[in-house]
């Protein structure tokens, strides 16, 4: 039986070895992570930020990505949401014994593609498997290293009032991509995930003007969450309009169709930016230009008004508050 | 995209809205008596638009909402049973009920699942034939014909593990009970838009007949209720209250025949649990006698600890259309969709957690 993961593939004894010299390290080697040091060592020099991410995402393989490509893309997306380069990686499995060496094997070619697209390295890592029931097929997690360049001053609190909010693409992929394989909820869309790398696209923007002020990607609790972040974070108000805000028709089907609200839904190949107004128009024609932000707008704008809250004016020409998420989205029942 | 831009349309938004403004001379007060129609109205910034004369009010059309603390408190009980399954929609595991939660249950090894309709349920029953698989129906006359459907495939296929904990709810009733109350000051009301396609749009008759209110069956697109509340003014305006139908592409007046004859096949008219309102009767729906042994309740008896009521909440009064969010002490302090107090913040449509979501500028100040 060598096509299931075994106990003692974790063991630290010749399996583990064995799965770390055929199955993971073909894939990913480069010098750093082929002296198999208990760390990596290596020069960096300058301003860094360094960042975690633990993925646990069920089912792991979804419409558009899976855990691996998923790995890597939000610790390089953390990372350039603070403007930072990213260099360096480290990547480490928790494994349910049971899980086929082939999805292994599919996971990790996912992780090399991606890691390649970012220009990347994973320079340490770890692997352990454990009982059958102790984690759901596999856990993976990612920390990063990337370097600030000069020059960069992004925070969430840094919004200023006049700041443009720009969103770089449609929302709600990712969330609905993964919600369509969920046991009891298959449904079939056309939806993919928009799980990428990021990096090049925020390097790109940041070449044409350094007045970015905020960066972040809106992960799970969707654009609506990361908006109350940055208002909160930022005292200030934000007010954006609903009909400025993409969205691919079957996200918002399948919205219709559960009662969900696509602000909510989780992204994982967006960001939002809060740029100074006079940079906004600039930026967004780099961005649109990427293939990553081909369909990036101008949502809103930073205000004086309503600090720390979110203000959205809606199709019909109404305005409501729009608040952060709270509790997990449930379908509605009647 | 195609049958939902149609009905969100700006322009014929705009035009309703300046007509409802011309039309509405006098005070209007109007009840929507479905949570999915508040939760519209507070999504779209409705209430903004219309003029000062209308005035909307949200009823008790949400079934979470109106599910008794006895009957989430019976829930629990059930899903502590060894060997069985809990199969539920998702709202109704947050509820809390006098001691607990269906989710907190959960979280203590009880074997709570959520579903997305009762053919899942069963699914579910069919595969675990050695546990018993009892599904919370929750619900109005909507669900009822699910649920039903799920009873007979479940009586052909001899599947015997499935049951149901019957808390199905009848909108007509519990309407003519809220007016009989006598507290309720309204001119006309939003009839539900989903329960109408099962029941059609007679049974609300006796309301403009013996009460004087005006009716409109609405759906639950922006425009279906703006168009709702014009022909509301417009019959308010001239003083000649009557049924009438708002959503022609999903409602016809002798409703869905097929689906009815359905629901009585299974269900016998009984009296309900309300909460906030108490026992009115013949306002549910319970199993008849040949059916029992799919009756949760029959099967499975347990004993209930007295029952507690959440101080301060209001949630029984803002059920009955004579309370507003906003008036509730608890409201936004010490009440939130993360720490629900009362059912009405925990639904994704009840009238709390509408306007905790999607309060406009005139709610929060």
């Amino acid at each position: 039986m060598d096509d299931t993961i075994l106990l003692a593939h974790g063991s630290g004894g010749k399996l583990s070895h064995d799965l770390i010299e055929k199955s993971l390290l073909p894939s990913l080697t480069n010098p750093l992570l082929a002296k198999l040091d208990d760390s990596a060592v290596f020069e960096l020099s300058g301003r860094f930020a360094f960042t975690t991410d633990s993925h646990v995402v069920n089912p792991i393989f979804f419409p558009g990505g899976d855990i691996g490509r998923l790995a890597i893309c939000s610790t390089v997306n953390d990372l350039s949401m603070s403007g930072a380069r990213p260099v360096y990686l480290s990547l480490s499995f928790i494994i349910e014994e049971g899980l086929y060496l082939e999805e292994l094997k599919k996971v990790v070619a996912s992780i090399k593609a991606a890691a390649e697209e970012a220009g990347v390295q994973i320079i340490t890592g770890d692997t352990k498997v454990v009982n059958h029931g102790a984690a759901d097929k596999l856990f993976i997690n990612t920390s990063g290293i990337g370097v600030v360049p000069q020059g960069v001053n992004i925070s969430g609190a840094n919004a200023r009032v006049g700041d443009k909010i720009l969103l770089s693409g449609a929302i709600g992929d990712h969330g609905i991509a993964v919600m369509s394989q969920r046991e009891g909820l298959r449904f079939s869309v056309s939806v993919q995930s928009d799980c990428a790398p990021l990096n090049k696209l925020v390097a790109e923007m940041l070449r044409v003007s350094l007045r970015i002020n905020c960066l972040r990607d809106p992960t799970r609790g969707g654009l609506a969450t990361t908006l109350n972040e940055l208002a909160r974070q930022s005292q200030v108000g934000i007010r954006i309009e609903e009909e400025k805000i993409p969205l691919h028709e079957g996200v918002r089907g399948a919205c219709e169709l559960l009662g969900f609200d696509p602000l909510y839904v989780a992204n994982e190949g967006k960001l939002v930016a809060v740029v100074a107004a006079g940079d906004a128009e600039k930026i967004l024609e780099k961005m649109k230009r990427n293939i990553y932000g081909a369909e990036a707008a101008i949502i809103g704008e930073v205000t004086q008004e309503r600090k720390s809250k979110v203000i959205m004016k809606t199709r019909l020409g109404a305005s409501r508050i729009v608040d952060m998420l709270t509790g997990e989205l449930l379908p509605r029942i009647c | 995209m195609k049958f939902i831009d149609e009905y969100r349309d700006m322009g014929l938004a705009k035009k309703l809205v300046a007509r409802i403004g011309r039309l509405s001379t006098k005070p209007a007060r109007l009840m929507e008596f479905c949570g999915g129609h508040t939760v519209a109205i507070m999504r779209g910034g409705l209430r903004q638009l219309l003029p000062p004369t209308v005035e909307m009010l949200s009823g008790p059309g949400c079934p979470v909402c109106v599910t008794a603390n006895t009957n989430i408190d019976w829930a629990i009980a059930l899903a502590r049973l060894p060997n069985a399954i809990i199969t539920t929609f998702g709202d109704m595991i947050k509820v809390p009920g006098s001691y607990s939660s269906l989710q907190q249950a959960r979280s203590e090894g009880a074997d709570v699942r959520i579903v997305y309709s009762t053919q899942d349920a069963l699914q579910i029953a069919r595969e675990n034939p050695n546990k018993s698989a009892i599904f919370i129906g929750v619900g109005f006359e909507t669900t009822a014909p699910t649920i039903a459907a799920s009873i007979l495939q479940a009586k052909a296929d001899k599947i015997s593990n499935f049951h149901i904990l019957c808390l199905l709810k009848l909108c007509p009733p519990i309407m003519k009970a809220l007016l009989d109350l006598g507290e309720l000051k309204i001119d006309g009301i939003v009839c539900p838009g989903h329960v109408s396609t099962i029941i059609g749009s007679r049974p609300y008759e006796f309301i403009p007949r013996d009460y004087g209110i005006a009716c409109v069956v609405s759906g639950f697109e922006p425009l279906d209720i703006l168009m709702a509340v014009e022909m509301l003014v417009q019959q308010i305006e001239e003083e000649r209250p009557q049924v009438e139908i708002a959503y022609r592409r999903g409602v016809k007046p002798e409703g869905n025949t097929r689906a009815l004859e359905l629901m009585e096949s299974v269900f016998q008219v009984d009296s309900a649990d309300w909460r906030g309102i108490g026992i009115v009767p013949a306002s549910g729906l319970v199993f008849k006698a040949e059916y029992g042994h799919f009756d949760a309740a029959q099967v499975f008896p347990v004993t209930l600890e007295p029952i507690k009521e959440a101080k301060g909440c209001i949630c029984g009064s803002i059920l009955r259309g004579v309370q507003t969010p906003g008036d509730c002490k608890l409201f936004r302090k010490f009440c939130s969709p993360d720490h629900p107090v009362g059912p009405c913040m925990v639904s994704s449509e009840g009238a709390c957690a509408a306007y905790y979501s999607y309060g406009d500028e005139m709610d929060n100040g």
